[in-house]
Parts: C-alpha cells; sequence; structure tokens
C-alpha cells in the first residue's frame, strides 16, 4: 500500500476537491436516509387512520428531500470523480515529461509496448482509486454511520439480524473481484497466443502454403480457440456467480425483516411504518456493501499499478546536462580522445582519436557492424563514451549544457523518423520560427520542394498514415531539409542519403557544398560517391581506425577503402544496361 | 444502485445501419445451438416470473400477518413463517436458475465465436499470396479478433438477453394492473420520464464515449510516436514543444471524460428523483386509496418493490439498439472476407502426374504484379531432371518470382509452366507444391520447438528423418548446443539465432519433407566464415541428389549447378556454365566481379 503515499503531494493539490466532495457525500447520505423515516410516518399515520399532515405532504416532503439529494450526488460525482481525472492528467503530464528526460538507453532497455501499458492501463487503474475508490470508501462509510444509526433507533435487534448477509455480500464480492481479475488474465494470455498464431501465419503464409501446412495449421488454431473458450467460460463459472449472489445476498436480508420483522410487528414491538422503513434501510445499504469489497480489489490494483508508474518516475536520466555556463557560441571543432565504447563487455569502439576542425568534412566508412554509427552518435551524446572523451572548441562535452551542445548539430539519422505532423511542422521540427523563405530554401536542398509541390496540400500534407505516405527517399529528404532548418555548426548525416537514388544525392551533395562552408561536417556512408571530396575518410572495420587519409590517397593504397571504391564502380556500370 | 461497475469502454463501432439480410445470416450460426438457446429462453420466462413472487410473497405477508388485525396471534406468525419460507425457497431457486442460464448464455455465445473464428481462419489460409500483399496483415488479424467479439456481444447480450427484459416488463405490468389497476394507471405516469432520461442518457453517453474512444486514440497514438521517436525529439531540443502538444490531446483528453463524468453525475441522482416520484406517488393516491379501504398495505408495499424493479430492464433496453449497430458493422466485414473467393484453387479433377520423368518447362511466361510493369517477360527455360540450374542477376531482375511461380504462388500472367508436360494450373496445388522443398530468401521461423520448425508438425515425418536432414544440412551441430536439443524454445522470429543458422534450419526444414525438386532463393545477408562454409558443404549434398532451381548470391553455390541462367529486367540474358559465361564478358563477368564473393 506505501505505493499510494506516492499520490499524497497529488490530493494535495486537490485537497479542497477531496474536502467538499466528502462533505457532499455526508449530506447525501444525511437526505437520502432520511427518506424512509418520513415513509415510516405516513405509514404509521395511515395504519392509526389518523394523518398529522395530508397525504400530498408526506408525498411533497420524499419528493423534496429526493431533489436535495440529488444535487448533493450530483456535486459529489462531479467533484470527487472530476478530481481524479484531474490527478490523472497531471500524472499522465508527469510521466511524459519524465520520459522525454531519459536516454536512448533506457528505450533499448524497455520495450515500447511495455511503457503503453504503464502510461494506460496503470495510469488507469490508479485512476480508479483516486476516483471511485476513495469516493465509495466515504459512501460506504457515511451511508453504515447514520443507516446503521437510524436502523437501531426504529429496533436493535432487527437490525443486528437483518444485517448478517452484509459482511458476506463484502467478502463474496471481493473474492469473486479477484477471481474474476486473475481469470480474465489468464484469458488475455490465451488471446495473445491465439492472435500471435494468426499474425504468425499470416505472416509466414509462404512457408505454410509452400510446406502444404494448412491443415495442421488449422488444427493448431482449432486447439488456441478451444482453450480460449474454456478459459471464457472459466471466468463465466465465477462471473455468472456475481450478480445472483449479490441479488441472494440482498435477498435474504429481504427475508429476515420479512420473517422476524414481522413477528415484531405482531408482537407489537415494532410499528408497521418501522417495518416499511426498514426494507426501504435495507435495499440503501445493499449497494456500499457491495461496493466495499469493490473498493479494495481497486487498492489493491492502483497500489501494484502505482509501484510501476512509480519504477519509472524514479529511473535517473544516464545522461546528465552539463552546468550552463556562459560559454562562447559554438564554433564546431570536435576532437575524439581516445574514446571507447563498449556494452556487457563487447567493445563497439575501441581507442578512436580524430580531429575534426571547424569547417572540414569528415567522413566515415567501413562494413556493416563497424561502429560507424555509434561513433557518430557520440557526438550529440545521444551515447557517452565508456573510455576517452569528447571535446567540442576544446571543452568537453559533458560540461556543455545539452539544450547548447545539441542546438549547435543537424543530424540526420539511419532510420528515418518523421512525426505525423505536416511536411512543413516536420521540417520545422527544430527551428520552430523558420520563415517560409528559409523552409522553402532548406527544401530546395534537401531536394524535396519537386516533391512537395505534388503532395496532396504541399507543405502542409500530413506525413504517414492519415496524410501522404512518403517513399523512403522522400522522408530521407525531410529529415534532411529538417537538420538544415536548424542552421548547425555541425552536420551529421548518418548514411542519410542510403534510400535516395545515387544521381539525386549527387545533386544533394553538389547543393550542399555551398551550406557545408564553414560548417563542420560528418558523413557517414556506403557509398564512395557520396564520400570522395572529404577533406579525411575514416575506414573503421571492427570498431577501430583501420585506415584514414583523402580519397586519392586510399584509393591508391590497396586497402579497405580501394576494395569498397572498385566494387562500387562496377554496380554503376550494371546499372547502365538495360 | 447506481454502479460504475459495469460500464466499460466499447469497442470502436462504426455506426451502422440495421440490416436484416445480414442479421438473418448471422441468425444462421445460432442454428446448431437451436437446444440451448430455448432452454436459456425458457429459463428467463421462469426467471421473470420468479422475480414477481417476491413482491407478492410481501404483500401476503403484511395483509395476511404483520397487519392482521383480528386473526389469531398463532396463526399469524405460521402465516409469516411459510411466507418467509417460500421467499428463501424463490431465491434459492432465483439464484440456481439464473446462473444456470448466464452459463448456457454465455456458452452458446462462446461456441458462435469458436465456429466463426475457425471459420474464417479456414478461410484465410486457402487465400493465395496475392490476396495477403493486397491485405495487410493488421487488418487481417481484426476480423478474427475484435470483429468476432462485437459479435458474441450480440449472441449474449444482444439476442437472448432482450428476452429476458420484455418478459420482465410484461411481467411487472400485469402484476400491478391486476393488484390495483388504477394505481398501477396512476404510476406509469413516471414510465415516459424513465423512458426519456434512459434513452437522453445513452444518446448522450454513446456520443461522448465515442469522443473519448477517438481522444484516447489520440493521445495515445502521440505518446507512442514520442517514444519511438525519442531520439529525434531530444536531437532537435523539441522536448518543450512535444510536451505542449502533448498536453493538448491529455486535456482534450481530460474535457471528454469530464463531460461523461457529468452525464453520470446527472443520470444516477435523475433516476433516483423518478424513482422516488413514484414512491410520493404511491404514498399520495395509494394512501388514501388505503383510507377508502380500495388497496391493502400489502399490496402498497408490493407496488413499492415493482417500482424498485421496473428501472433495470428499461435501461438495458436502450443499450440493445447499440449493440445491434456494433455487431452489424464487425459482420459485414467479416462476411465480406468469407465471400471473397481464393484466386488460386484446384481444379476439379485435377491431374496427377508421377515423379519427374522429364523436365519443367517455363514456356514463353511472363508476369507482373498487380497492375504493376512486367516483371518477367517471355522466359523460356527448361530444367531437365536432375539437372541443377542457377538464377544469376542484380536486384529486381526477376529472380525470385521466376521460383516463385514455379510453386504456383501466383499464375503466370502469359505461357505457361508444365512438369512432364503438365500445366501446374490442371494440378492440385498442395501436390504441386508438395513435390518441392523450398528455401525462401527470408527464413520465417514459427515460436515454438526446433523440431516444429523443421518438421512443421507434420508428424508423418519420422524424427529420425528430421535428424538425417539436419545432419545433411549441417544444423545438426548447433542444434545440439541448444538446451533442450531439438525441443529448444525458439523466441519470437528465433531471434538469439544468427542469419546462418536460421538458414540452415531452413535447409533442414526443406529436406525433411524429402522433395524431388529443390528451390533455393539464397540469402544476401551477411553470414559469419565459419556458418558460410557449413551453408556451402551443405548445399553441396544437396543440390548434389536433386532437380534444383536456385536463385545464387554466392560464386562457390553457383560453382555446384551445372548450368546459369543471367536474367536482368524480366528477361534471360545469358546461359551457360560459369566458365562459358566469364569468357563472354557479359552482365555475368560484371556480376561476378561485382558481388559474388567466394565463401564470404
Amino acid at each position: 500500500m506505501k505505493e499510494l503515499l506516492r499520490l499524497r503531494p497529488y490530493l494535495a493539490r486537490y485537497r479542497a476537491s477531496y474536502l467538499w466532495g466528502t462533505l457532499f457525500v455526508l449530506l447525501t447520505n444525511i437526505f437520502t436516509l432520511l427518506a424512509p423515516l418520513v415513509l415510516k410516518r405516513a405509514v404509521d399515520d395511515l395504519r392509526a387512520g389518523a394523518l398529522a399532515f395530508p397525504l400530498a405532504a408526506y408525498a411533497a416532503a420524499l419528493l423534496g428531500l429526493a431533489l436535495v439529494q440529488a444535487v448533493f450526488r450530483f456535486l459529489m460525482r462531479r467533484i470527487m470523480i472530476g478530481a481524479s481525472r484531474r490527478i490523472e492528467y497531471d500524472l499522465r503530464n508527469d510521466l511524459f515529461d519524465h520520459l522525454q528526460r531519459l536516454s536512448p538507453a533506457f528505450y533499448e532497455r524497455n520495450r515500447t509496448g511495455d511503457l503503453m501499458a504503464r502510461a494506460t492501463n496503470d495510469l488507469n487503474a490508479v485512476r480508479m482509486f483516486l476516483g471511485p475508490a476513495i469516493m465509495y470508501l466515504a459512501n460506504t462509510f457515511f451511508t453504515f454511520a447514520f443507516g446503521l444509526a437510524l436502523m437501531i433507533s426504529i429496533d436493535l435487534r432487527l437490525t443486528l439480524l437483518s444485517l448478517l448477509p452484509f459482511p458476506f455480500l463484502s467478502i463474496v464480492v471481493n473474492r469473486l473481484g479477484k477471481a474474476m481479475h486473475i481469470r480474465f488474465e489468464r484469458i488475455q494470455e490465451q488471446y495473445a497466443d491465439l492472435t500471435a498464431h494468426v499474425q504468425e501465419n499470416l505472416s509466414g503464409i509462404r512457408v505454410v502454403k509452400a510446406f502444404v501446412r494448412e491443415k495442421d495449421e488449422i488444427e493448431r488454431f482449432r486447439r488456441l480457440n478451444l482453450e480460449f473458450i474454456r478459459r471464457n467460460m472459466d471466468l463465466v463459472k465465477v462471473w455468472g456467480l456475481f450478480f445472483p449472489v449479490m441479488s441472494f445476498l440482498t435477498g435474504i436480508a429481504l427475508v429476515i425483516v420479512l420473517w422476524v420483522g414481522g413477528l415484531r410487528v405482531v408482537g407489537g414491538g415494532l410499528t408497521l411504518g418501522g417495518f416499511v422503513a426498514f426494507t426501504s434501510y435495507l435495499a440503501m445499504l445493499a449497494w456500499p456493501a457491495i461496493a466495499l469489497g469493490w473498493v479494495l480489489n481497486l487498492v489493491q490494483r492502483g497500489a501494484a499499478s502505482m509501484g510501476r508508474i512509480g519504477a519509472i518516475l524514479d529511473e535517473k536520466p544516464a545522461i546528465v546536462s552539463g552546468e550552463g555556463r556562459d560559454a562562447p557560441p559554438v564554433r564546431g571543432a570536435l576532437r575524439f580522445e581516445n574514446v571507447s565504447l563498449g556494452t556487457n563487455g563487447t567493445a563497439i569502439l575501441s581507442n578512436i582519436n580524430l580531429s575534426m576542425p571547424e569547417g572540414s568534412v569528415t567522413a566515415v566508412v567501413g562494413p556493416i557492424g563497424s561502429g560507424k554509427t555509434s561513433l557518430v552518435r557520440l557526438i550529440p551524446r545521444l551515447l557517452d563514451p565508456t573510455g576517452g572523451r569528447l571535446l567540442l572548441d576544446g571543452v568537453p562535452l559533458a560540461d556543455l549544457p545539452l539544450e547548447r551542445l545539441r542546438g549547435a548539430i543537424g543530424y540526420v539519422p539511419q532510420e528515418t523518423f518523421l512525426f505525423s505532423l505536416t511536411v512543413a511542422e516536420n521540417i520545422r521540427y527544430g527551428a520552430p520560427d523558420l520563415s517560409d523563405e528559409d523552409l522553402a530554401r532548406v527544401a530546395r536542398l534537401a531536394r524535396i520542394d519537386e516533391d512537395a509541390k505534388l503532395f496532396p496540400n504541399g507543405y502542409d500534407t500530413v506525413v504517414g498514415e492519415r496524410g501522404v505516405l512518403l517513399s523512403g527517399g522522400q522522408k530521407q529528404r525531410i529529415a534532411l531539409a529538417r537538420a538544415l532548418a536548424r542552421g548547425p555548426r555541425i552536420l551529421v548525416l548518418d548514411d542519410a542519403l542510403s534510400a535516395v537514388d545515387l544521381r539525386t544525392e549527387e545533386e544533394i551533395l553538389e547543393g550542399l557544398r555551398a551550406f557545408r562552408e564553414g560548417r563542420t561536417t560528418v558523413i557517414v556512408s556506403h557509398r564512395v560517391s557520396a564520400v570522395r571530396d572529404a577533406d579525411r575518410i575514416v575506414v573503421l572495420e571492427g570498431g577501430r581506425i583501420a585506415e584514414e587519409g583523402t580519397h586519392a590517397e586510399l584509393a591508391a593504397r590497396e586497402g579497405p577503402y580501394a576494395r569498397i571504391h572498385r566494387k562500387q564502380l562496377l554496380s554503376r556500370k550494371l546499372e547502365e544496361i538495360d | 444502485m447506481s454502479a460504475e461497475l459495469p460500464i466499460l469502454p466499447e469497442e470502436e463501432i462504426v455506426r451502422k445501419k440495421l440490416d436484416w439480410e445480414l442479421l438473418k445470416r448471422l441468425l444462421r450460426y445460432l442454428r446448431p445451438y437451436r437446444g440451448s438457446v430455448v432452454l436459456s429462453v425458457a429459463l428467463l420466462i421462469v426467471l421473470s416470473g420468479l422475480a414477481l413472487v417476491g413482491p407478492y410473497l410481501t404483500k401476503i405477508a403484511i395483509d395476511r400477518a404483520i397487519a392482521a388485525e383480528g386473526i389469531a396471534r398463532a396463526e399469524r406468525v405460521r402465516i409469516l413463517a411459510r411466507m418467509g419460507l417460500l421467499f428463501l425457497l424463490v431465491l434459492a431457486l432465483e439464484f440456481s436458475l439464473r446462473y444456470a442460464q448466464v452459463w448456457i448464455t454465455q456458452l452458446i455465445g462462446q461456441k458462435v465465436q469458436y465456429d466463426l473464428r475457425m471459420e474464417i481462419f479456414a478461410h484465410l489460409e486457402k487465400m493465395s499470396l496475392r490476396f495477403f500483399s493486397k491485405n495487410p496483415v493488421g487488418r487481417l488479424l481484426t476480423r478474427v479478433t475484435s470483429d468476432i467479439e462485437a459479435l458474441n456481444e450480440l449472441f449474449t447480450a444482444g439476442v437472448v438477453e432482450i428476452f429476458g427484459d420484455v418478459f420482465l416488463l410484461a411481467g411487472i405490468v400485469t402484476a400491478m394492473l391486476l393488484l390495483d389497476a388504477r394505481l398501477a394507471l396512476t404510476l406509469f405516469a413516471v414510465l415516459p420520464f424513465l423512458f426519456a432520461a434512459s434513452l437522453v442518457f445513452r444518446l448522450k453517453v454513446r456520443d461522448a464515449f465515442r469522443d473519448v474512444r477517438t481522444r484516447v486514440a489520440k493521445m495515445n497514438a502521440y505518446l507512442q510516436e514520442s517514444l519511438v521517436g525519442m531520439q529525434v525529439i531530444q536531437l532537435f531540443g523539441a522536448e518543450g514543444r512535444s510536451f505542449a502538444r502533448f498536453d493538448d490531446r491529455n486535456r482534450d483528453h481530460l474535457l471528454a471524460h469530464l463531460r461523461t463524468v457529468f452525464y453520470f453525475a446527472v443520470f444516477f441522482p435523475v433516476i433516483e428523483v423518478i424513482g422516488a416520484a413514484a414512491v410520493a406517488l404511491l404514498v399520495w393516491k395509494g394512501g388514501s386509496e388505503v383510507l377508502e379501504g380500495t388497496v391493502t398495505f400489502g399490496a402498497l408495499a408490493a407496488f413499492l418493490q415493482y417500482t424498485a424493479q421496473f428501472f433495470r430492464p428499461i435501461r438495458d433496453l436502450s443499450e440493445k439498439y447499440n449493440i445491434l449497430q456494433g455487431a452489424m458493422a464487425s459482420s459485414e466485414r467479416i462476411f465480406d472476407l468469407l465471400d471473397t473467393e481464393p484466386e488460386i484453387r484446384a481444379p476439379e479433377h485435377p491431374a496427377r502426374p508421377g515423379p519427374l520423368r522429364e523436365a519443367i518447362r517455363f514456356e514463353n511466361v511472363s508476369f507482373a504484379y498487380d497492375g504493376g510493369d512486367p516483371v518477367l517477360r517471355d522466359i523460356d527455360l527448361t530444367v531437365r531432371r536432375g539437372e541443377r540450374v542457377a538464377l544469376v542477376g542484380a536486384t529486381g531482375s526477376g529472380k525470385s518470382t521466376l521460383v516463385t511461380l514455379l510453386g504456383r504462388f501466383y499464375d503466370v500472367g502469359a505461357g505457361a509452366i508444365r512438369i512432364d508436360g503438365v500445366d501446374l494450373r490442371s494440378m492440385d496445388p498442395g501436390d504441386l507444391r508438395r513435390r518441392i522443398g523450398t528455401v525462401l530468401q527470408d527464413v520465417f521461423l514459427f515460436s515454438g520447438t526446433v523440431d516444429r520448425n523443421i518438421r512443421l508438425g507434420d508428424e508423418s515425418i519420422p524424427r529420425e528423418r528430421m535428424v538425417e536432414a539436419a545432419r545433411i544440412a549441417n544444423a545438426e551441430r548447433f542444434i545440439e548446443r541448444l538446451p533442450g536439443g531439438y525441443d529448444h524454445l525458439l523466441r519470437e522470429r528465433g531471434a538469439g539465432l544468427s542469419a546462418g543458422e536460421k538458414q540452415l534450419l531452413a535447409f533442414s526444414r526443406a529436406l525433411a519433407a524429402d522433395p524431388e525438386i529443390f528451390v533455393l532463393d539464397e540469402a544476401t545477408s551477411n553470414i559469419d566464415s565459419e556458418t558460410e562454409a557449413l551453408i556451402q558443404k551443405a548445399l553441396e549434398r544437396i543440390l548434389a541428389e536433386r532437380t534444383s532451381l536456385v536463385v545464387a548470391h554466392r560464386l562457390s553455390t553457383i560453382r555446384n549447378v551445372d548450368r546459369i541462367v543471367v536474367l536482368h529486367r524480366g528477361r534471360i540474358r545469358e546461359e551457360g556454365t560459369h566458365e562459358e559465361l566469364l569468357a563472354a564478358g557479359g552482365i555475368y563477368k560484371t556480376l561476378v566481379d561485382l558481388e559474388y564473393r567466394n565463401g564470404g
């Protein structure tokens, strides 16, 4: 339960709502529970044949109490459930804010699906605690406190006897609720298996057909399907009891009043009016007793969920911003000093020493898995090295405010990720104040301007499923424009044009020539054509620098670079045959 | 009794008008369970009757015992005891019958669900590749999952329970009229209000919930997108703007919820006020009738209880229409799928040619995927029995398509493919595919054991043959290193296995079926040199024994074949042995120089 203590600051923020809400719970109950007393008086008067007030007055009193009660009940629900929704909102914002601070390493450890479950299912369980659970808890408390007092004032013994089934009601609801929860989860598991089987069959349909396994796969599906309905019926066994048990136990209480209460009336210890009032009270107490059992489950589930959410909130960002000293504007000279990077004992980069002077162009080439991407990810501190250090204009990166560092970098990642915003909004993603002219300029530089004209709404076309589906090359060019839009001191292109055809790539690189002037550029590429003009080419192999130099130097030296170069010339040749 | 308990967020409901044809077709699924449906409805009728008994017993107890004057006390006590026991009996009966009824109804729903799911899945297995290339997996998945669930509600909560509500209402109305027609008619004055309140609430809440659902979807979509693209957010220092966007969606979501909170907060008190109005009417009109002596105290008490029972069925009924509408949209999608004929089917009297005697012939074959440019043009190619032919060419030259056609996953656009002169289209595709052992470029592994992935669940393959196949395919060594060996559980899509190991598993799979013809679409991925050597040795053994068609990416693979066919832009451009083609210095030579490596 101590997990729920984390909610204290939130509850404190809405203290007034909860206090008012509780007050309205109290008032609702007072007015609700007064009604049977009116009924009692009316029946007793009728029985005696002497009306103290006209019948219409009793009727008006009943209606009046109901109206007042209704107003308070409205306020109670509105305020208390409303507060829980507001806390949910705050909590979700806080969670999102915290998630934005966590480093890429966290996202590699945690699956998106799990994080989504925290922000949806778990948050909802916490909300159920904050809203219905607290409200019904207060309601049950007041209903029983007043209800019992009023019933006892009518007849103590009958009160005790008729309430006998109520504790069972709470217990049964609680137990059934728990059992239902467990069985429901088992259904969900089977459902996941069932779904996975279908998904797997659809994705692997070619194999299923090639090996003529259709019949066998259907048979497998039949077994999963059978187990699924078996588990569903398992739930029905418990769930089916829920409402019958509730009406059975409340019915028993009614029988007790009818029988024992009836005897009391016959014996003269209770008036007919008292008897009628009693039956009303029982009906009013049944729901709070049921709610109590349910609420206990909500509290438990809420605590478990809050624990899981808390685990994320306790997560410390692995990459911490440096102090915000008033450093001079970034110029763009980068230096790698003996940089190493390793995870779980495997070295990804070893002893990298590199200097990238301001305004220079450095190209990184090498086979898949040689560490090229890791190398450039160190620059905006998406990763921190495990050994050595990086310096920007002579200052260690760790000492720079992250905002300043990343603000100076235009980065085009290998895997293009665009948001489902408009093309213009995507390009302005890192530079919201970019003017329309500048937007057109960077779009032209990235050679996306011609394409944009063909989109249904030009630059205002939404990217993705709801809008236009872009080709891989178009996405990459938008991502490039997005990086250029920041007017960065350092431009990092991580295999950024792999889906763009050769000719367009060359045009883009040609066009960037002027833009690059004075800026530091790092290009990772598989294509020699993209790197040949670099001031320096670094060839990585197995996380180490295998060779470095200019294109002319490396091409002349029978090394790995020369081999790559030769292959690409050939593939050019093949493309020209038709 | 107000509760938030039973109100669960509904599935995405597409509005759809009632369609009687669809409904009739749906109800046909209930046919096998006619008996149970009848039983369930019968139970509902009995239960509606039982629900009326309790208040009536109360009436008798009050009139004959509790408020009865002038009757001997002992007699009154005896009547009370009798009523109390009867009441208990009714409660017990109601309890067991209600449980039985729920159980039977749910069982019917589950069984219909099961039947539908089987039918859809079996139908999907019959569809051809072209269908799957047009319909994304995710969309098809919802047919078997959420669409069927929407129907489940129709079969349980909808069709059957609707009887229960109607019977109960009719019963209460009759009971009241019988007890005291005048009082009953007076009381019915609250009914229009009750109906109206329920209806308005249902409509409002349905719209509000639809709002909630779309906003939840929007918020979660944004959240998911942000989680996936977090690196970009951070790289571009967009945390603040991204938070503002999230806050917008979160706030929209909050407001939509507050709206539903408002409706609930209004609805429950309103219902209670209507209930109180009914009670007030009873006290006022009923009270004066008591004074006149035309109605007893007992009848008044019974009226009170009947009034309380009135509310639930009225609220439920207004919900049923929603369920019907939701089911319409889902069933339409499901029937659309079931009505789609599979494109590639076995002819009525399939030809069953014996083992390959002579050759496989591609005769003037052309092919294009849906409306696209031709991928293959005028292909004439003969593969003789026992011959090993390699297909080579640049990406997009049509190699993979050619081998796909041999398994009749698509039908040729023009020309024909014949095995010993028999057109593939006159054969049962199953018979055809059983003769061909296929290894695809991307090895697809099922979640399950290694055994399951080699035999694919075919129990007719003896375990020894599977082990033998793994041995020939050089997969034995790595399989035995796995914990549990052949019973080792592979994780999702074979995560944890290297690309080379997956390739070896695929070889084993193809060999275990002991095919006559071997078709290999070689993987292009990087494979470590040790496994590469294992693959080459395995291939040597496999190809030595079978008629083979191989899409080759490795020089060492090409060395094992008798003839090489060079495809370029969908046409056969060169044909011959490795040496001949190299000497000719054409496309093949360039290809070899470019990408064929010798053993990694």
